[in-house]
């Protein structure tokens, strides 16, 4: 009987070199059971997405054929036709494949604005701390939504289309991303300003300073690699959340325009047809769901992985 | 270098911290000078400004709360509390270097060592991603790390304390300073390392002839590694002798104390060690007369009142001090 608790330790294993940070990270990741689900289903996502394009065109994803319009799920059309009668299917791929890159996009834009602030407000301090987090406090009492509306009402009047990856979309992509990632800093950058406030009184980056390193390095090359964990962390949460605040904006007509496609705008008009057309909804909405569900899973499996105090192995 | 320059001079140089308790009187006019290639031990209790006065000279005094209230620092003929901050950072590392108490927290965890060694290197010279590599190997070598050139892609938490103290050496010495100010290199170490890092940094001295301060609350130390040695409290220097003088004669009440507090080996067991009465002074307050008056034997009534200045007695061997200890009588 040889079960996997009693296999001897090898010598091999007492002598193998401590774990580096990678690996330690991805053994407590691994442990964490819906963070692999999320991951899972992320990948599945995002295979679906763009590997779905090799079997539609975006063309036929914007075909309009009014003879089948508002069809259920059949055969030629899996999941079902909408008002005007594009294909369900190949609009959730295409749609997909802009709502990933908004998320991903918007999450980024988040993140540079609130690794900036964050950083010179706490690696400053004094008057720049003070005028800095003031202005992200004023920031944090408008609420996000209404910024949200109000803005893509005033700048998405009429924006060219634009070319990006060989596909023609609606400039209104770029506002909304630009849009999502100027309201939604504040958080983080409150959370880099903490992590900074408490690094830079480490001993480290006195030691640092005082090989004559400048303080933009001991900003960027000193604490930013030791803050990294939180901000891994809510930038991950920061893509699901613009997701959901894309689909939330088209929902209400004032996101992305049509003919580009995302999951979000799909929904726009889905709510006449809640009862009637429950294909209109169903899928975009549960791969909205499914996504955010899977990107926040992830999100919190890396907290615990990268969370030093959690460090058991 | 020409030896009319001065090498490097404080003068009357007073650092305060401003906090909610109020102003510390952390350094209160302190003044020495270093000749070039001299090795200066600066003894003194727990916040008696050991640290805050190196770390003023360097500017790294976080400013606020801290503040230097006056003085000069003259490096090589130019006023180092005058320069600008980029100035400085030329300064830092390059020409004056320092290495700090607790080698466990002086690295950054998630950079590698080698990173941080050639980042050092590639702040101050114009050496490549390649040549600043193999100086890294070489100053690893130096220092005694077996194994150098596999050990740059280690990270700190692989090294042991005495490692990272040699570590932390290396990129201290990776430019060749002229001066090196070393604030308890091996207080967080134990002894036996404790040794091999006071030998090592002789031995490194010898090979760059540089000047060296050694802040140490360890007399035992001071003996075997310093020439000159100033005794500090409360943020002022009370007592500046050769080092065999010092051990000889000390001319301060509390030097004369803090030599009998230290156990030795040449002495009587059976007898209890002394210890020095009382508290040092609280910071807090402007200092007025004489700080160590309160804990002193000597006491006489113009110490209360009167804070004495640092005379020179006899050859370079000064003293802050109204009692002639050898007699009792006032000077």
């Amino acid at each position: 009987m040889t079960t996997q608790v009693n296999t001897p330790i090898t010598v091999a294993e007492v002598e193998a070199p401590p774990l580096s940070l990678g690996n330690l990270t991805w053994r407590r990741f691994r442990r964490h059971k819906m963070a692999i689900f999320g991951a899972v289903v992320l990948i599945l996502l995002t295979f679906y997405s763009f590997g779905g394009a090799l079997f539609f065109t975006e063309k036929y994803s914007n075909y309009t054929n009014t003879k089948e319009r508002l069809q259920s799920p059949n055969a030629k059309h899996p999941f079902g036709t909408d008002t005007v009668g594009r294909d369900i299917l190949a609009r959730t791929i295409y749609g997909g494949q802009i709502s990933i890159l908004i998320g991903i996009t918007a999450a980024f834009v988040e993140v540079m604005i609130g690794i900036l602030i964050g950083a010179i407000a706490g690696y400053f301090g004094g008057n720049i701390d003070a005028v800095l987090m003031r202005f992200t406090e004023a920031m944090l009492n408008i609420p996000q939504l209404l910024l949200l509306i109000v803005m893509s009402k005033f700048f998405s009047g009429n924006v060219p289309n634009i070319n990006i990856l060989g596909r023609e979309l609606s400039g209104s992509v770029i506002v909304i991303i630009l849009i999502i990632g100027v309201t939604s800093w504040p958080y983080l950058a409150r959370i880099v300003r903490a992590e900074f406030l408490s690094i830079k009184e480490r001993e480290f980056i006195l030691a640092a300073r005082a090989t004559g390193t400048s303080s933009w390095e001991i900003i960027f090359k000193h604490i930013l690699p030791n803050s990294i964990a939180p901000i891994v962390v809510s930038a991950t949460l920061g893509v699901a959340g613009a997701i959901s605040l894309e689909a939330y904006v088209s929902f209400l007509g004032m996101g992305v325009r049509a003919p580009t496609a995302t999951w979000g705008n799909m929904l726009e008009n889905a709510y006449r047809y809640i009862e009637t057309a429950y294909w209109l909804w169903l899928f975009p909405g549960l791969l909205i769901v499914l996504i955010t569900l899977s990107i926040n899973f992830l999100g919190d499996g890396l907290r615990d992985a990268l969370d030093p105090r959690s460090r058991t192995v | 270098m020409d030896a009319i320059h001065t090498f490097l001079e404080v003068k009357d140089l007073k650092t305060r911290f401003h906090t909610p308790e109020g102003t510390v009187y952390a350094v209160n006019g302190v003044s020495f000078t270093l000749k070039e290639g001299e090795t200066l031990a600066v003894v003194g209790e727990s916040g008696c400004g050991k640290s805050v006065t190196m770390m003023s000279i360097l500017r790294l005094i976080s400013i606020p709360p801290g503040e230097i209230v006056s003085g000069e620092v003259t490096y090589r003929d130019r006023n180092l509390l005058k320069l600008s901050e980029s100035e400085m950072e030329h300064v830092r590392g390059k020409e004056v270097a320092m290495i700090f108490q607790d080698p466990m927290t002086s690295l950054n965890p998630v950079l590698t060592v080698g990173r941080q060694l050639t980042e050092t290197l590639r702040t101050h010279t114009n050496m490549d991603e390649e040549q600043s590599r193999q100086r890294a190997v070489t100053l690893l070598e130096w220092v005694g790390i077996p194994d150098a050139g596999k050990r740059l892609t280690d990270y700190p938490h692989q090294f042991s304390g005495g490692m990272r103290q040699r570590v932390m050496i290396a990129m201290a010495l990776a430019c060749t300073p002229s001066l090196l100010i070393a604030d308890e290199p091996t207080t967080a170490l134990d002894v036996t390392i404790q040794a091999q890092i006071i030998e090592l940094v002789k031995k490194l001295k010898q090979d760059v002839g540089m000047a060296m301060i050694w802040i140490t609350h360890d007399l035992g130390v001071v003996a075997g590694i310093a020439d000159r040695v100033i005794v500090m409290y409360a943020g002022f220097i009370v007592e500046e002798a050769e080092v065999d003088d010092l051990y000889d004669s000390p001319l301060h009440p509390y030097t004369t104390a803090l030599l009998q507090a230290l156990p030795r080996a040449d002495r009587r067991r059976d007898k209890n060690l002394k210890s020095i009465q009382g508290v040092p002074p609280n910071l807090l307050a402007e200092p007025r007369g004489c700080p160590f008056a309160p804990r002193c034997e000597f006491v006489k009534e113009r110490c209360v009142n009167e804070n004495p200045l640092l005379i020179e007695t006899e050859n370079r061997h000064k003293v802050a001090c109204w009692v002639n200890v050898k007699t009792g009588a006032l000077r």
